[in-house]
């Protein structure tokens, strides 16, 4: 574990995995909670938990380093299940870099669970780990994915929430919500939840 | 009962509504957003009597105009601007009476970037996880201010103003950011790290309410890997592949993937939001505090 300063608020704890770091996310939480730590933003991403709104940082950082960090626990709440078409324009490029037929490319998807790692990019949009291949981004990055594209880039799998630009390949669509600000919670998807795909209708 | 609405006749360049922002949500991907010069925003609201939390308009170089559907109070703040209310020049800075019907119109500012137009009763748009505030990275909030826009008001706070006046700020001739290294410091060479902070650099024209681009010497990255998505404060010098720094401003993204080579002071980013493209910029390395 590193941890490196940011600012005079913040903290950038840095660790080994993914796995790690989601185990680090879960404690800190637990120790938000608990009232052991003050932190106005706790947010996970890739290899790194950023706490910030810090009132002393430095002495936080100090005592951080000795804390225990036992693996991320499964979290209490049901899997969010999301229903996918696996209709996506770019089921045959995935086929083609794992080398399966593209109706696998389907069926190892539906068959991993999930666990969202962190958010980003735009508010609901989950960076999910769990899927046991990896596949590059797309050489040309679409001007615009259609909101509900079930997507993979890298090890992580995610759903646009809203049409935007974006470099992942397409391989389903999903009628789930990922974000309504008027829901609560607006986000379908937040840091530690489990999901799963269900695949539905013809191919 | 009283027509308690804003008409936007003019909307400007860019207007939209600001309060103090969503904080708090950036795990799930939501960014900060909130006025870029909050002291000005916080100082209209005390003109006209609103709560500090109450939304007011942002715009962007060249003003826009308005017209209460009944009576106001208005104030007008931020970057220096010629204020006319019904074509007769109007007293930038105080607190503004403004008819129902009459145009308050705010100019092209002399200085600064941003300016800010309170009115009596804050504007009562719907709230987006607890913030008016539009958010131009995300989308959240409304929509920047269009011609024709009619924005509901909320009931008068009836708060008193504690101040009449506010101090009319010096144009800033010079923006100077105070910094403290890192977290990704290390992924420069040691030239790059005194480049930064010895070289002046301007503010480019690029810039917006997600980051104060500017222009100057590239810095050199002594790690060329590419940095997994990290989370990122408000004030992270991030630095792209151009090599020229960019400040995170209130509608930064909340994970970014270039390293941040330093963090400026958030006590000087109003100063940064009213720096007007070509301005100097001069990174000044501090000692950490806490």
């Amino acid at each position: 574990m590193r941890v490196l300063p940011a600012g005079d608020r913040a903290l950038l704890i840095e660790v080994a995995s993914g796995e790690e770091a989601q185990a680090l996310h879960a404690e800190l939480l637990r120790r938000r909670a608990s009232g052991e730590l003050t932190a106005a933003e706790i947010v996970p991403a890739a290899r790194t938990v950023l706490l910030d709104g810090l009132d002393a940082p430095a002495r936080l950082a100090e005592r951080l380093v000795s804390w225990e960090v036992p693996p991320a626990p499964p979290r209490a709440e049901d899997v969010v299940e999301m229903r996918v078409r696996y209709d996506g324009p770019d089921l045959a490029d995935v086929a083609a870099h794992w080398g399966v037929a593209p109706d696998e490319v389907a069926r190892i998807h539906a068959a991993a669970e999930f666990r969202v790692a962190f958010c980003g990019f735009a508010p609901g949009f989950g960076y999910l780990t769990g899927l046991p291949r990896e596949v590059p981004r797309r050489a040309t990055p679409r001007t615009a994915v259609p909101a509900g594209s079930v997507a993979l880039a890298g090890p992580y799998t995610g759903v646009y929430p809203r049409s935007s630009p974006g470099g992942w390949q397409l391989i389903g669509t999903t009628d789930a919500v990922l974000w309504d600000h008027t829901r609560e919670p607006a986000a379908l998807l937040t840091p530690g939840t489990r999901v799963r795909f269900v695949p539905v209708g013809a191919p | 009962m009283t027509d308690r609405a804003l008409v936007v006749v003019r909307a400007g360049a860019l207007t939209t509504l600001q309060d103090r922002g969503r904080p708090g949500h950036a795990h799930l991907g939501v960014p900060r957003s909130g006025a870029l010069d909050a002291p000005a925003a916080a100082l209209v609201n005390r003109l006209v009597g609103n709560h500090a939390d109450a939304a007011v308009l942002e715009t962007t170089l060249d003003g826009c105009a308005v017209r209460p559907r009944s009576a106001v109070t208005m104030a007008v703040g931020g970057a220096p601007c010629p204020v006319t209310l019904d074509g007769r020049p109007a007293a930038w800075g105080t607190q503004l009476w403004v008819p129902g019907g009459a145009l308050l119109d705010l100019g092209p500012a002399r200085s600064g970037v941003r300016s800010y137009l309170a009115v009596s009763g804050g504007v009562a748009v719907e709230r987006v996880l607890g913030s008016r505030s539009t958010d131009l990275l995300s989308g959240l909030g409304p929509a920047p201010l269009t011609d024709g826009t009619v924005l509901p008001l909320g009931p008068p706070a009836m708060v008193h103003a504690r101040v009449d006046v506010v101090p009319h700020p010096a144009p800033p001739t010079e923006l100077v950011l105070r910094v403290t290294p890192g977290p990704r410091d290390d992924w420069f060479t040691a030239a790059a790290l005194r480049t930064f902070t010895t070289h002046p650099y301007t503010v480019s024209s690029a810039s917006n309410r997600i980051g104060l681009r500017t222009e100057g010497p590239a810095l050199e990255r002594a790690v060329t890997g590419e940095l997994p998505s990290e989370g990122m404060v408000l004030g992270a010098v991030q630095v792209p592949p151009d090599g020229r720094p960019v400040v995170f401003l209130a509608d930064h993204p909340t994970t970014g993937g270039y390293p941040v080579i330093a963090v400026a002071d958030p006590a000087d980013l109003s100063a940064a939001a009213q720096a007007a493209p070509g301005t100097p910029v001069r990174f000044v390395a501090v000692r950490r505090r806490g």
